[in-house]
């Protein structure tokens, strides 16, 4: 299976610019300021079916289409690297090892909406893989690819690296937009969109940063190579981030559409130590479960909605048998509650809820009606927030309680695990 | 003053490059973090002088970003992840090796001030766990030995510095 965003990941000095360029790189810039105007990128992009990489599966070229043109306030790109979805770990390796990619992805997007200023929103805590962007930056203005009049098109681009400050929310884009801003990261209610109204209350576009590292290879090599990777409604390539109970852990480019089993069992090496598969969180820490029943699901957005799970980041987290579902459950609920913003009600109060009852029937305190109680404090999270993080913290909760009710059962009546959790560290 | 030339230089040309200056409020922590370690209510009010925004303005950013210690803490921070992949591959064990080894609880210093330790949410390195960050550094695929070996270089580390 041919490698895109991957092809030159394990080359030791791939980040450096003289080396992105002997391998192709900044090829597709050049060929974007003289040939394509604004407009027929964006229909390009349309017509390359590329979705956002974040999570949500957006059509890239279509965010795009909706930023109004000339209406004489500055227009701004983020490129959004506030990677924090539990499971995910795809970003940081394209910024370590092939920041250029990124950083020519910026350029192009940044030029199909006539912004001029573009900013890299990275987790606080990626030290390295910010200052790999930053280093990328200054080599891109030396060239002269960044700056005034970039190579002679007339066309201005600065890049920002701003980093954020240890916050999960600020990975939603109005979220990463109040942060930008010197605010809390507090999301925001939409409409306004951000193609409207976003950063500064100007024009906005936040794209991940692998949607943008595949627009340098869709401009390359053209709209139907894009399409011959991956399937009609989800073409191209897709890395994912193999965890959990794995014998092989780590990130994996292959076609969109490739069954889940091939990179769990053929790139992952499978389960190891003779245990069972339990269950599988296809998506990052937000989806919900796949049963081992459903391990040839292909990954691309359609099917896995049609398995009743979604796409989302293309963080893989494998469970094994010696997992008790409680227990995962009260891992995951640990998260969201801490990172809530608190800004609407039903999500901070009620993932402090659902955090305390999951954790009282861990720890043997469990009460007869708790499993009702936890699936009435879901409902009554679900769409009612203004950001998706309650509903992400009541996708994978409903789901457990869905496939393993009888363990949660167990631990009310016993007030102990079924399977008792002990993973081991030697 | 508790900030140094460097850290306001560097402050003030963060603010000077957004078009908003209120911007610079989360680049201007960062910058204060990374020299001492830790956030508190003088360092929002120097940055507030800096940057000219009101102190109110900073200190309640600043509450919102649980990277930014607000006490200070040990010469090395370690932050492990206690999230569920990290968790599948025995963090837990890890957290409880590291409180034994160190010989505190979660939250707190070593009477040296060497070490902090505390557990946080995903820090990225899922498919490199079990993985913990110490100051800027990822440590990760951790095991017994690798924990020993990394505290005692950072020990030495430390020793090599205060001679």
């Amino acid at each position: 299976m041919e490698r895109v965003l991957f092809k030159y990941v394990d080359e030791p000095e791939q980040y450096r610019i003289d080396n992105y360029i002997k391998n192709g790189g900044y090829q597709a810039l050049p060929r974007v300021l003289k040939e394509l105007p604004p407009d027929e990128l964006i229909d390009l992009v349309k017509k390359s079916g590329v979705r956002g990489r974040g999570g949500a599966g957006f059509p890239a070229g279509m965010k795009w289409g909706f930023v109004p043109k000339d209406i004489g306030r500055p227009k701004y790109l983020c490129c959004n690297a506030d990677e924090s979805e539990p499971g995910t770990c795809k970003d940081r390796v394209l910024m370590e090892r092939d920041p250029h990619m990124v950083v020519e992805g910026i350029i192009i997007a940044s030029y199909a909406i006539q912004a001029h200023t573009a900013f890299v929103y990275v987790r606080g805590e990626f030290v390295y893989p910010a200052h790999r962007m930053e280093e990328a930056i200054k080599e891109a203005y030396e060239k002269g690819y960044l700056g005034k009049n970039i190579l002679g098109s007339g066309f201005d681009l600065d890049i920002i690296v701003h980093t954020g400050g240890g916050a999960y929310i600020c990975g939603e884009e109005t979220a990463l937009l109040s942060s930008l801003e010197g605010d809390r990261g507090l999301s925001r209610i939409r409409p306004p969109f951000p193609a409207i109204k976003g950063l500064y209350a100007s024009p906005t576009v936040v794209n991940n940063v692998e949607t943008l590292a595949n627009l340098p290879h869709i401009i390359n090599r053209g709209v139907d190579w894009y399409r011959s990777h991956g399937t009609e409604k989800s073409p191209g390539t897709k890395i994912f981030s193999l965890s959990g109970n794995i014998a092989r852990p780590g990130n994996y480019e292959v076609d969109l559409g490739t069954p889940l089993s091939y990179v769990i069992n053929e790139l992952g090496g499978g389960v190891p130590g003779g245990y069972k598969l339990k269950t599988i969180i296809p998506g990052g820490s937000s989806t919900p479960l796949l049963m081992p029943d459903q391990i040839d699901t292909p990954l691309d957005f359609e099917s896995m909605a049609q398995a009743g799970s979604m796409l989302g980041s293309g963080a893989i987290i494998v469970i094994d048998e010696r997992a008790c579902m409680v227990w995962v459950a009260m891992k995951l609920i640990n998260f969201y509650a801490h990172e809530s913003c608190g800004k609407c009600t039903p999500c901070r109060e009620g993932t402090a809820w659902l955090k305390q009852i999951i954790s009282r029937i861990e720890n043997g305190g469990g009460q007869t009606g708790d499993i009702e109680l936890i699936l009435d404090a879901c409902k009554n999270i679900m769409g009612r927030t203004i950001c998706p993080l309650g509903d992400a913290a009541v996708m994978p909760t409903e789901s457990i309680i869905k496939h393993f009710r009888d363990e949660f059962a167990y631990h009310i009546e016993h007030g102990k695990c079924l399977v008792k959790t002990d993973y081991p560290f030697e | 003053m508790i900030l140094n030339d460097a850290t306001v230089q560097n402050i003030k040309a963060r603010a000077a490059r957004y078009p908003s200056r209120r911007s610079a409020i989360l680049p201007a922590l960062t910058a204060a973090y990374k020299q001492m370690g830790y956030l508190d209510a003088d360092i929002y009010l120097e940055i507030s002088r800096i940057i000219k925004i009101p102190y109110i303005e900073i200190a309640e950013a600043a509450s919102f970003y649980t990277m930014f210690p607000k006490h200070e803490v040990g010469r090395y921070l370690i932050q492990v992840c206690h999230n569920i992949s990290c968790s599948l591959r025995g963090a837990d064990n890890m957290i409880e090796y590291l409180q034994s080894k160190l010989d505190i609880g979660m939250g707190e210093t070593t009477p040296d001030n060497m070490f902090t330790l505390i557990s946080v949410e995903c820090l990225g390195g899922c498919s490199a766990a079990p993985m913990m960050q110490i100051n800027e550094d990822y440590y990760e695929d951790l095991t017994r030995a690798k924990v020993d070996k990394i505290l005692d270089e950072l020990r030495a580390k430390a020793m090599q510095e205060e001679k």
